[in-house]
């Protein structure tokens, strides 16, 4: 995305790397700076925000223990499924209308639009990991968490769950900077999402002929990996469709970055 | 060199597309200074904006072999809601540029004192052309774009200007674009006129300027 494709006069393509790591970076700073200022506890908000939406819905469904019928444990079961939702839903909500306040810094040649996103999804996807890390060791040391049972399949489970919300975080970004009706539809669309992302169920727990279709939303699947690991078989049994969740985040990525490309072509410096 | 062939912009409108700029030519080599006349909205900041590389042309070609800087202008270019300071590290990363080293010659250039510690949304546009200026010479182009800025500001931050790019950097090319064929005049070797979207170009500024008189 470095050179233009006007630019018969191209920049190697180890160059643009570099440019855009170096971009990237720049705006990384500047978008903490912009945040979260160097007021009280500055950037650690970046972590603590979506601790504490977590923190307040695992205490609530501490408290109503009757949402989940089930006898897993429920501060682990509110920490991995609330945890997702952060991901998925602030990587999209940062995304939307991100390029509007951030038009007078495509002056700067080296700064693209797919910077800009990209900048805001590391951030976003940075505090919600450090988030999910941090309480799982916090409700560890307390004793209300046991120990995850397999961590290679948590850390997979993420991983699936990071790639969609990337992917989800473009399409929105894009869509959002084409139209402000997408922004205004977004909100209640990811409302809906929510009740039905796997964050408040197990694939297990639905009627036999929903549970495919609950696996056709991408991080379905990845909610179930990560609780697989974080409880082990022997508690749950989780239903995933790996394939089919890599592949489709990875074909709406592909869809979101031409629509970025696109939109590069059309958007002007302020 | 900076090299523009058969460039074209259009943007579409609720009226049809029009056509801003229209298959223009146009070269500068290290060194150089050329103006570019203009009357207001006759293209002068769309064309720098193609120069800079912040916006791709709809058609043609631009070949940048020299490090181009930002659109030098009134506004855009920095974060408002940031302070002086906080803009001039974030340009300096962006370009890879140490910005430790310089923050000396910010501080005297500039002679914003605490006021690069405030956000650039309460400056002033004089302020802020100090402040663009300083930091592009921090970074060092080879060539400097110019829109309008020279315009504002004191002539104690004139003199400045001519000295840190007249004399000391004296070998960097530089674009200027105005609708003031003062300053055109006493800054460049050479001036090319817009108007309808197409440049010409002349060898020296006053054929420029009389042209330009004759166009509008």
């Amino acid at each position: 995305m470095d050179s233009l494709p006007m630019n018969h006069h191209a920049t190697p393509l180890a160059r643009s790397f570099k440019i855009q790591m170096r971009v990237i970076g720049a705006l990384l700073m500047r978008e903490v700076l912009t945040r979260y200022g160097r007021h009280n506890i500055g950037f650690l908000w970046l972590f603590v925000e979506p601790m504490l939406f977590t923190l307040g819905v695992t205490a609530l469904w501490s408290a109503l223990k009757s949402v989940h019928g089930s006898s897993l444990p429920i501060v682990g079961f509110a920490v991995t499924g609330y945890s997702s939702v952060v991901l998925w839903r602030n990587c999209a909500n940062r995304c939307a209308l991100a390029i509007q306040p951030n038009l007078s810094l495509l002056y700067h040649r080296n700064v693209k639009i797919l910077d800009i996103f990209v900048s805001r999804l590391l951030l976003e996807i940075g505090g919600a990991t450090l988030s999910l890390i941090i309480l799982i060791i916090v409700f560890m040391a307390v004793g209300l968490m046991a120990p995850p049972a397999d961590i290679g399949k948590m850390v997979g489970g993420w991983m699936v769950l990071v790639l969609f919300s990337s992917a989800l975080g473009l399409f929105v970004g894009a869509l959002t900077e084409r139209s402000d009706l997408a922004e205004r539809l977004w909100h209640p669309i990811s409302y809906f999402l929510f009740p039905i992302s796997g964050a408040v169920y197990m694939v297990d727990w639905l009627p036999q002929n929903l549970q495919p279709l609950a696996l056709y939303l991408p991080m379905v699947s990845g909610v179930e990996l990560l609780r697989e690991g974080y409880y082990g078989p022997a508690l749950v049994h989780a239903h995933y469709e790996l394939i089919y969740a890599i592949t489709s985040s990875l074909a709406l990525m592909f869809v979101a970055l031409l629509m970025v490309r696109q939109a590069a072509g059309r958007v002007q410096p302020e | 060199m900076i090299e523009l062939q058969g460039v074209s912009k259009s943007y579409p409108t609720r009226h049809g597309t029009v056509h801003v700029l229209e298959g223009i030519d146009l070269c500068v080599t290290k060194g150089e200074r050329v103006g570019i006349l203009g009357r207001n909205g006759a293209g002068k900041s769309t064309l720098i904006r193609l120069i800079s590389g912040a916006e791709p042309p709809t058609s043609g070609h631009i070949i940048r072999d020299m490090s181009v800087s930002w659109p030098l202008a009134f506004g855009g270019a920095f974060q408002s809601s940031l302070t002086g300071l906080d803009n001039y590290r974030f340009i300096c990363r962006i370009y890879g540029a140490d910005y430790r080293d310089k923050l000396d010659f910010l501080y005297e250039f500039t002679e914003l004192d605490r006021y690069l510690k405030e956000p650039i949304k309460t400056y002033s546009s004089g302020m802020r052309a100090r402040l663009a200026f300083a930091i592009s010479m921090v970074i060092e182009f080879d060539c400097f774009l110019i829109d309008e800025v020279v315009a504002v500001g004191d002539s104690r931050f004139h003199e400045k200007c001519l000295h840190e790019l007249f004399e000391n950097r004296a070998d960097r090319a530089l674009i200027i674009v105005s609708h003031d064929q003062g300053y055109i005049r006493s800054y460049c070797d050479r001036a090319s006129v817009l108007s309808d979207g197409k440049l010409t170009c002349f060898g020296n500024v006053a054929d420029a300027y009389e042209h330009y008189q004759n166009v509008y």
